[in-house]
């Protein structure tokens, strides 16, 4: 079976986000714990600041929690994933890396959930961010270049979010079960199109989690996938559509919600950062208020290089869901 | 849905890039870059009358290569680009930007192993596209000219 259950339900005990500029321009704003409006973060580039970012968000939750965690298991979009192992420098606690292209914040909880739920260790700290800058590097062209973006694009979100779990019982919100993704390509070869590249991993791991868990799209408060953006979203309600399990209106994908339409964002935002700083801020606060009771966040990840895109393969993408919610005893 | 009907299914849920207004927005913002450069060929010609119609095309395009390397700095260019698409990328001045931008994002690696390095990393294959065509076309005015 593809779905774990977390017979634990290991409990979130504390969460930070930090946000940039463009993002603290957006609907979310209120519900960042921190904005920092610099891109540069005060360091001397942008991948440094990236890594300001990450022990930002680290401490925050940890101090959010007042609990001195075991483990950390984070990861980022940068070649070798510079922007969470140098980080962890300054963090300094033991630390297992995690690649999981934009699904990374989803995929680091499941790691951290399972260590918690087995009882191997107490408290540990999952984490994800990106950089607009340090993406565009990598991925696309000089930030000065003047191109235009195709209407298709998306805007990676500057920031990083960082959850805090434990196997003390201090806290109402629990991670209670997770489904795993499959890697999913149909083909699609668009760099400047990821939603489409994403959403049929999306769709499989939902449906595999709906009938693992023998639940419905209805039985949750809220579903969130991480960063599909416009079209992965509309293909992401087709495809399930076609498989039966029909999304309503308490879905939602966070690379829509970050962002109004005219910041010039295109289809929407994307990143490791985007559905991060969403959970660790607007859905887990809305735990806390008491309006959510159950929700599936899913992040959504598209696993190219810049290598494999030159050599003409096309872009597989992977969806890791993880269900989050209320848990009394 | 297979790959294939997905595949179609994509593209017809995709939004497309607006032709005419890019278009339009092109031929004006590369149009203006055009008339700046004849504006200034005239102005040298005033200024310099000694200098031949060759002399005049090489400064006109200097100035205009240094205008658009200065706006690239001072982070006009991109905004520029984006409004304008190909009208400013296809005029001397794109090619400026597009060795600039490259410059200025990599000299956070330094001097040699950044800047040097990637400063021809857009505009590079231009060159090597044009050298290569230009050869070729040397090469076919040679040779017809061997039966005329």
């Amino acid at each position: 079976m593809s779905t774990i259950i977390f017979k634990q339900k290991p409990r979130i005990i504390g969460w930070y986000s930090v946000a940039g500029k463009k993002e603290s321009q957006g609907p979310l704003r209120e519900t960042f714990s921190r904005i920092v409006t610099d891109e540069y973060f005060g360091e001397k580039t942008h991948e440094m600041a990236e890594r300001k970012f990450f022990v930002t968000a680290i401490q925050g939750a940890i101090q959010s929690a007042g609990v001195q965690p075991d483990i950390v298991f984070a990861g980022d979009l940068l070649n070798q994933i510079v922007s969470s192992s140098f980080a962890m420098r300054d963090i300094g606690l033991p630390y297992v890396g995690i690649y999981g292209a934009c699904s990374t914040m989803a995929l680091s909880i499941i790691n951290a959930a399972t260590y918690v739920d087995a009882g191997l260790v107490q408290t540990t700290v999952a984490a994800a961010g990106s950089h607009f800058a340090t993406a565009e590097r990598q991925y696309r062209t000089p930030l000065e270049f003047g191109n235009q973006r195709p209407p298709t694009s998306q805007w990676t979100v500057t920031g990083a979010g960082a959850t805090v779990l434990s196997s003390a019982k201090t806290s109402s919100i629990g991670v209670t079960c997770a489904t795993i993704g499959r890697v999913v390509d149909y083909g699609i070869k668009d760099v400047n199109n990821m939603g489409a590249c994403m959403a049929p991993a999306a769709a499989d791991t939902l449906e595999r989690h709906f009938k693992n868990t023998n639940t419905q799209p209805g039985d949750y408060d809220a579903i969130f996938s991480g960063d599909l953006g416009q079209i992965g979203e509309e293909a992401l309600r087709d495809l399930m559509k076609e498989k039966g399990y029909p999304l309503g209106e308490n879905y939602y994908d966070c690379g829509k919600l970050i962002y109004y339409g005219e910041q010039k964002v295109d289809m929407g935002g994307s990143g490791c950062g985007c559905s991060a700083v969403t959970l660790n801020g607007f859905i887990l606060d809305k735990f806390q208020q008491g309006e959510y009771h159950k929700v599936l966040f899913m992040a959504t990840g598209a696993l190219l290089s810049p290598t494999t895109c030159f050599q003409g393969e096309s872009i597989p993408g992977i969806a890791n869901a993880v269900v989050i919610e209320e848990v009394t005893e | 849905m297979d790959e294939q009907q997905y595949a179609q299914y994509i593209k017809k849920i995709s939004p497309k890039s607006k032709v005419w207004s890019s278009l339009l927005r092109a031929f004006l913002v590369g149009g203006l870059i055009c008339l700046v450069g004849e504006g200034l060929g005239a102005l040298y010609q005033l200024w310099l009358p000694a200098y031949d119609q060759t002399q005049i095309g090489s400064l006109v395009s200097c100035t205009l290569i240094l205008i658009a390397s200065i706006l690239t700095g001072i982070g006009v260019y991109d905004k520029i680009g984006y409004f304008a698409g190909g009208g400013s990328i296809v005029p001397i001045t794109g090619f400026s930007n597009s060795i600039t931008s490259a410059a200025m994002e990599f000299r956070k690696e330094g001097i040699i192993f950044g800047t040097c390095a990637n400063m021809f990393k857009i505009a590079g294959p231009v060159i090597v596209v044009g050298v290569a065509v230009a050869m070729l076309c040397g090469l076919g005015y040679f040779i017809v000219g061997l039966f005329l």
